[in-house]
């Protein structure tokens, strides 16, 4: 029971704390796998919605299969829907004195959020699955080949792990795990101000920009490139740059929103 | 690890020999406005149970957050264990325990599952934290409902746990932050009964409670915190003597010669006399307890009231705690 006096040994607890509280979480997920399935499923009844109800009075730009063009917009939209889940249990923990508990012990304090982190990206990933299988069921696949493919997938999780960064900020700064009704609100006009679903030229002018710059509206259109799916077309700045913009919008989020993350944390002892 | 040697490391971060477990100095801490800590000295002995004994606001859990090293101070020194709480955080944590005013576990994790979980934060291999962990349940009566998730748990119940997970190193120092708010008087008797075991075994345990009672019961020394600042030390007994000495009970026999008993008194013993009306009783404070008596039986039978119950008592508590915190004019130096 020494203090962690060694650097190495500081570093060993970081990784060994990290470990037991991404196990923490898996043990949440096997003692309320509810939550689980409707987070992994829910995404799949929206491939239904948008695929089937809507899809077909929806016109591809440039032609083609719209449920091709649809999927690379949902498997972004289930990463931003993850910011739901990253939030609520920091803001649970956070709330209920856990977090203090935490505080209190001769633990890694780094490893609070990077336990979170990993388990929150074990689960992304399992959803990432989940809609990819699904995708290949309802006609998507990729054409460019398994390197792009790998590519695409790993700019969803660059854009999750921003989401992480954002779910812990918020969880931090408002504390309150009721609150993540307005989160789940917001997603929504977020995810349709983009290029998910439909074409941004389709749009008003003022809302095709903001929809055209819009983050999710990058790892999108990134990914259908990526996937050799049919693209949202136009000859905007963002739509010529999507790959670009799909590493630097998250690169960009986490910029920002991680010291103010780090610094909520460290203000709760002020 | 080996439990009893933890107990002997305390004080020896310093180096000095007895030193005060909990070694606290002008330490200050401000909320915008509001002086949450206005100077606060304190030193407490290896050993025993110090209750820090104060109303609501009065700073006392802003003071554990500081020595728990959840709140830095904004000016003053902590020593908890003999480590700065500023300066090694890291040291006081492994040498404490926590019970805070939230119930401070995963509600949704069985209790089995929360002990080892904080077994494994504080290092404990694998299997030392599951034998850890049923040690504990079993010693907190907790073993048949270990597997079951902590929100179905009874308040008591997650009281008990929440002391368990504190105690998972054997903590030699250990804070209670309002232990037994809003428990009932069965699960309150729990843990007192827990922490006089933790004190037989060599734990020095900082208490803060609202209830008097509770300091009475379980502390060896009581400070008395109001607004921000410690207003009296001392043992139970010490401050009760110190507030007035002994004081003399009078019951009328009639309730309805409440008020009348209380001015014949008064005016007998040149004392304010105190009304309680639920007791329906007349309570003054005494220096010579048989001359007192003698001239207040006199004072009620020339007045031609008829006492239905006479005593000459040590104050309650209570008593010093409102006389302290309600007229900070009278604090006895």
């Amino acid at each position: 029971m020494s203090a962690p006096t060694m650097p190495l040994t500081r570093a060993r607890w970081a990784l060994t704390d990290t470990a037991t509280l991404t196990g923490r979480a898996l043990a949440h997920w096997a003692r309320q796998p509810g939550p689980v399935l409707v987070a992994l499923l829910f995404p799949v009844l929206l491939v239904l919605m948008f695929g089937y109800l809507l899809g077909g009075a929806m016109a591809v730009p440039g032609g083609g299969n719209y449920r091709e063009f649809l999927l690379p917009g949902l498997f972004t939209m289930t990463m931003l829907f993850g910011v739901e889940a990253t939030y609520t249990a920091v803001a649970t923990d956070a709330a209920r004195g856990v977090t203090d508990r935490f505080r209190t012990l001769p633990m890694a304090r780094s490893a609070v959020v990077a336990g979170r982190a990993v388990a929150d990206l074990l689960h992304s990933l399992l959803a990432l699955a989940v809609m990819l299988g699904c995708g290949a069921l309802v006609g998507w696949q990729w054409h460019l080949g398994a390197a792009r493919a790998l590519a695409a997938v790993g700019l969803l999780v660059l854009l999750r792990t921003a989401m992480i960064v954002a779910g812990v900020y918020l969880a931090l700064l408002l504390r309150s795990p009721e609150s993540v009704a307005a989160l789940q609100i917001l997603v929504w006009p977020l995810s349709f101000a983009s290029n998910a679903f439909v074409a941004p030229d389709t749009m008003p002018g003022w809302l095709g920009a903001v929809a055209a710059w819009n983050p999710l509206s990058a790892t999108a259109a990134a990914c259908r490139e990526l996937f050799g799916n049919p693209g949202w077309g136009g000859g905007s700045f963002p739509a010529e740059h999507a790959v670009a913009l799909a590493v630097a919008w998250p690169l960009l989020i986490v910029a920002v929103l991680g010291p103010l993350a780090v610094r909520r944390w460290q203000r709760l002892d002020r | 690890m080996v439990y009893g040697t933890l107990h002997g490391n305390i004080g020896r971060g310093d180096g000095r020999v007895n030193a005060p477990v909990i070694d606290v100095e002008g330490l200050r801490k401000r909320y915008g406005d509001t002086e949450a800590l206005a100077g606060v000295d304190l030193a407490v002995p290896a050993g025993g149970v110090c209750a820090v004994l104060g109303p609501n606001g009065a700073g006392k859990t802003t003071l554990v957050r500081i020595l728990t090293t959840l709140l830095r101070a904004d000016a003053g020194t902590a020593r908890v264990a003999g480590h700065d709480v500023r300066r090694h955080p890291e040291r006081v944590r492994a040498d404490i325990g926590l019970v805070g005013q939230r119930t401070a576990v995963d509600e949704v994790l069985g209790g089995r599952q929360n002990l080892i979980l904080f077994g494994r934060l504080h290092h404990l291999c694998p299997a030392r934290a599951r034998a850890r962990a049923d040690a504990l349940l079993a010693r907190f009566g907790l073993t048949d409902a270990a597997t079951r998730p902590v929100r179905t748990y009874s308040g008591g119940m997650r009281r008990r746990l929440d002391l368990a997970a504190a105690l998972i190193v054997d903590p030699p120092v250990l804070f209670l932050d309002e232990p037994t708010t809003g428990l009932d008087p069965r699960a309150r008797g729990d843990v007192w009964d827990a922490v006089r075991a933790l004190v037989a075994d060599g734990t020095t345990v900082l208490l803060t409670t609202q209830y008097l009672e509770e300091a009475d019961q379980l502390a060896d020394s009581v400070r008395v915190v109001d607004h921000g600042r410690i207003v009296a030390a001392g043992s139970p007994d010490q401050l009760k003597s110190a507030l007035g000495g002994d004081r003399v009970d009078v019951v009328p026999r009639h309730p309805g010669d409440l008020t009348r008993a209380a001015e014949v008194i008064g005016a007998a013993t040149g004392g304010p006399a105190r009304v309680d009306v639920d007791r329906t009783r007349v309570s003054v404070a005494v220096t010579d307890r048989v001359a007192t008596l003698t001239t207040v039986l006199r004072a009620l039978d020339d007045a031609g009231l008829a006492a239905a119950d006479v005593a000459v008592r040590r104050p309650t508590l209570d008593e010093v705690f409102l006389r302290l915190t309600a007229d900070r004019e009278q604090v006895p130096a």
